[in-house]
């Protein structure tokens, strides 16, 4: 394997990809990059290069790394736009039937892989609205929503059976599935959608949101058209908003504020840039757009008027204290450095837990002490027999590529079991 | 699409509507919700599974017409369609032989608690129902409450029918006539389910509350429904929507269900308007 497929978590073949795009054979770069990836044009737009693919190419040892990620955004694109998609061959009919759980670049990458090998493949979605994050959580300007819907209609051109509407352990049970609507294999992708919060007075004042909250609200129901969209959010023209975390959820829930008007939009993050996890890209291109960064504070509180309206957060100000064994400088409290910023909107966006529904009603699928899925990670088997699965559900919030890599691995794996 | 087989009126501006929902239709149980988007532009709003068919196939809901969700979803008519609805979602209600179970409703609380009275006499207990309305022409369900209950109280606020005063003066009545009362759930207008766990608190009598904060997704996913229960957050559309009266903090309730009040004011009027142009074409 060429050097810089290790870093590419779905095994894409780069340097073959990269050599057709050379030869000015985009089509043929796009379809190289299609057998190992259903959602080029999405990966190309979100995946950490720097820290995957990129990371790995032998070119970056000396000089700035190939653009891998932008050149498959290119490749995926310039198929798509110029018409010349192609649907790819479906073996001969199985006649298994498997279930998806989930409809995130995890279930999806899996119903892809599924289908094509003659499976029957039903994609069962809780919203009413599929395709995970890439439709709720990641804005448009970052990936515009038609992209993740020219994927979906291909996936649907194959065959695969979308239900949207449907709750797993609330419409249905995993059992269920299983034994009443006979499907041979399951598996769920259903991502890591619980939101924490920090557990800080005043966290339920009026203004407060979590950063799903504010995003769903923002691109799935659409209320940035209110009222042409029934959906309402919290007005930020004119306002101060903070954002508390330095993921790339945070990224994206400050760039929105900030198209949405807000006069300041502020990251509040306790540690330095050095260890914010969102992509360097994504730190830079808020900069670049007036996003304002506060490190090293720490909120103890927020402060609400009478009716209850957020009107600031009570912070502490932190620095780098000495190196800890990892060699990390963890950030301690300096005295009496208490402040008031004055905000009129909080979202917080420190992560999520996993969404209980499943583990609840389907005792016998272990999961970990966080609630997240145990798998065999070769093949993502669970604890229970048929059943699969793969995502920030196994994880916890990690990244797209990650996600598809998982259903790949578990297609393969259904398939394997059910065609022995 | 999911097609509405029937929606009539039970009262000015209350409706009750039958939709075809064969998945939620054999799952609900007494206490769960379905989040239903009237259209492609519209917003999630949750209502409480007032029954089901499930051979049929369908759900009931009792609607009624607040903004403009609830008020477009009470302008279908049968054989109409609706682009969204989901569920059952929620925690069902706790059902066990409590002995002497009250069920209070108030408004539209009322259809809210059909369903778990009903539970509540299947479980063996001996239900008393309290239902309140401002009038009389406003009493829903007055029949079906009747049908499942071994002593059935109306009361309105006007005195126009059934007993003169509000559910909380009718809850204490029963009270002071040495009634023992085992458990008591109450679903209204938050003034009214917070006047019933002050009634309930100095007697120690069990008392649930179905509480309705502004969801969105309905499935924990957005954190936007959370409630305060005993210093403790709590995701109503997941952990309840049931909680302990005696521990859920109404003010922060109430507060945080005045969080758009602007902008539901903006769509009921836009809408209204439609309407009327609706009407002159
Ligand atoms: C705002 C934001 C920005 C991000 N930016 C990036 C980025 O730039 N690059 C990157 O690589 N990663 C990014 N990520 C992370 C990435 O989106 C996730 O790691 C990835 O989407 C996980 O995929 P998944 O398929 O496991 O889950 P998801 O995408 O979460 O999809 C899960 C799906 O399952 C559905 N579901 C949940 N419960 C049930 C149930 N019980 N029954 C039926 N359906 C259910 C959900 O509604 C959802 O549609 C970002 C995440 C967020 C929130
Ligand atoms: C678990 C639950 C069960 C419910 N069951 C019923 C029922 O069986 N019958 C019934 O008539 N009503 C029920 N409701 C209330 C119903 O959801 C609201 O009346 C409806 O959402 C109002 O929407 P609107 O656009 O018509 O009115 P708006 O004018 O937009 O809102 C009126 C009021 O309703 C509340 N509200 C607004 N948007 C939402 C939302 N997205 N989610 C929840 N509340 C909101 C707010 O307090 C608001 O001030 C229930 C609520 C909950 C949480
Ligand atoms: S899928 Fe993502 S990580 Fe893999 S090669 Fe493409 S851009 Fe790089
Ligand atoms: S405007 Fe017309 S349709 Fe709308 S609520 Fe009023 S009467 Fe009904
Ligand atoms: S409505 Fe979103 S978590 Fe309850
Ligand atoms: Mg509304």
């Amino acid at each position: 394997m060429p050097p810089v497929s290790r870093g590419a978590p779905v095994n894409i073949k780069i340097d073959q990809f990269i050599k057709l795009i050379a030869e000015g054979d985009f089509t043929g770069a796009a379809r190289k990059i299609k057998e190992d990836n259903v959602l080029p044009a999405i990966c190309g737009r979100v995946c950490p290069q720097e820290d995957q693919c990129e990371k790995e190419c032998v070119v970056g040892r000396k000089n700035k790394p190939v653009a891998i990620g932008n050149l498959e955004r290119f490749a995926a694109d310039y198929e798509r736009e110029s018409g010349s998609v192609e649907l790819p061959k479906v073996q001969p009919a199985t006649g298994k039937k498997i279930a998806v759980i989930g409809s995130g670049p995890a279930g999806l990458s899996c119903a892809n892989d599924l289908i094509q090998l003659g499976h029957a493949v039903t994609v069962f979605e809780a919203l009413h609205e599929l395709g995970g994050v890439l439709m709720y959580g990641i804005p448009e300007f970052r990936l515009p929503k038609s992209i993740v819907q020219g994927e979906l209609e291909g996936l649907k051109k194959l065959g695969v059976n979308f239900v949207t509407n449907t709750v797993a352990g609330r419409t249905v049970t995993i059992d269920e599935l299983l034994k009443d609507e006979d499907f041979d294999a399951i598996f769920i992708g259903v991502g890591a959608g619980l939101p924490w919060f920090m557990g800080i007075p005043g966290e339920n004042l009026l203004g407060v949101y979590s950063a799903n909250e504010f995003l769903t609200r923002v691109n799935l129901m659409k209320s940035y058209q209110f009222p042409d969209n029934d959906t309402p959010v919290f007005n930020c023209k004119g306002k101060n908003v903070a954002v508390f975390g330095g993921g790339n959820t945070a990224m994206d829930a400050v760039r929105t504020a900030k198209r949405l008007g807000a006069e300041h939009a502020y990251i509040v993050y306790r540690r330095s840039e050095a260890e914010m996890p969102a992509r360097k890209e994504e730190i830079h291109h808020a900069k670049e757009e007036g996003i304002e960064f506060l490190l090293l504070m720490n909120p103890l509180e927020f402060i609400g008027n009478e009716q209850q309206w957020l009107t600031g957060a009570k912070c502490l100000k932190m620095e780098l204290g000495e190196p800890d064994e990892s060699g990390r400088r963890k950030p301690v409290p300096i005295k009496d450095s208490e402040f008031i910023l004055p905000i009129d909107m909080a979202i917080i966006s420190i992560g999520n837990g996993s969404n209980p529904l499943i583990n609840q009603t389907t005792p016998d699928i272990a999961v970990s002490k966080r609630d997240t899925i145990v798998v065999d990670i070769n093949t993502m088997a669970t604890s229970k027999e048929n059943v699969y699965a793969g995502g920030d559900i196994v994880t916890g919030g990690a990244t797209v590529i990650l996600a598809m890599g998982a259903g790949r691995t578990a297609a393969k794996a259904i398939h394997e079991k059910l065609t022995a | 699409m999911y097609t509405i087989i029937s929606s009539v009126f039970l009262a000015e501006n209350i409706k009750k509507i039958e939709i075809e929902a064969p998945r939620i239709a054999k799952k609900r149980k007494a206490g769960q919700f379905v989040m239903i988007r009237v259209g492609q532009t519209g917003e999630r709003v949750p209502l409480t599974i007032a029954g089901s068919d499930p051979e049929k196939g369908t759900i009931t809901i009792i609607v009624q017409g607040m903004g403009k969700s609830t008020r477009e979803l009470n302008s279908k008519e049968a054989g109409d369609t609706i682009s969204d609805i989901v569920g059952p979602l929620g925690t069902p209600s706790h059902i066990e032989k409590f002995g002497t179970a009250v069920s209070i409703g108030g408004g539209v609380g009322t259809a809210i608690a059909y369903p778990t009275a009903v539970a509540l006499k299947e479980g063996g207990n001996y239900v008393i129902t309290i239902n309140g309305a401002r009038s009389k022409d406003l009493v829903i369900l007055e029949e079906e409450m009747k049908a499942v209950s071994d002593e059935a109280y109306i009361t309105t606020d006007d005195g126009s029918y059934g007993f003169h005063g509000f559910v909380t003066q009718k809850l204490q009545q029963l009270i002071d006539s040495g009634k023992k009362i085992d458990y008591v759930l109450a679903i209204g207008p938050i003034p009214m389910m917070r006047a019933i766990a002050e009634v309930t608190r100095p007697y120690n009598i069990k008392t649930m509350v179905s509480l309705n904060p502004i969801m969105v997704d309905g499935t924990g996913m957005c954190g936007g429904c959370r409630v305060t229960i005993g210093n403790e957050i709590k995701f109503a559309c997941v952990d309840g929507p049931e909680f302990d009266a005696h521990l859920v903090d109404f003010k922060n309730l109430t507060d945080r269900n005045k969080l758009y009040l602007p902008e539901e004011k903006q769509s009921a009027e836009t809408f209204a308007h439609q309407c009327n142009l609706n009407k002159l074409g």
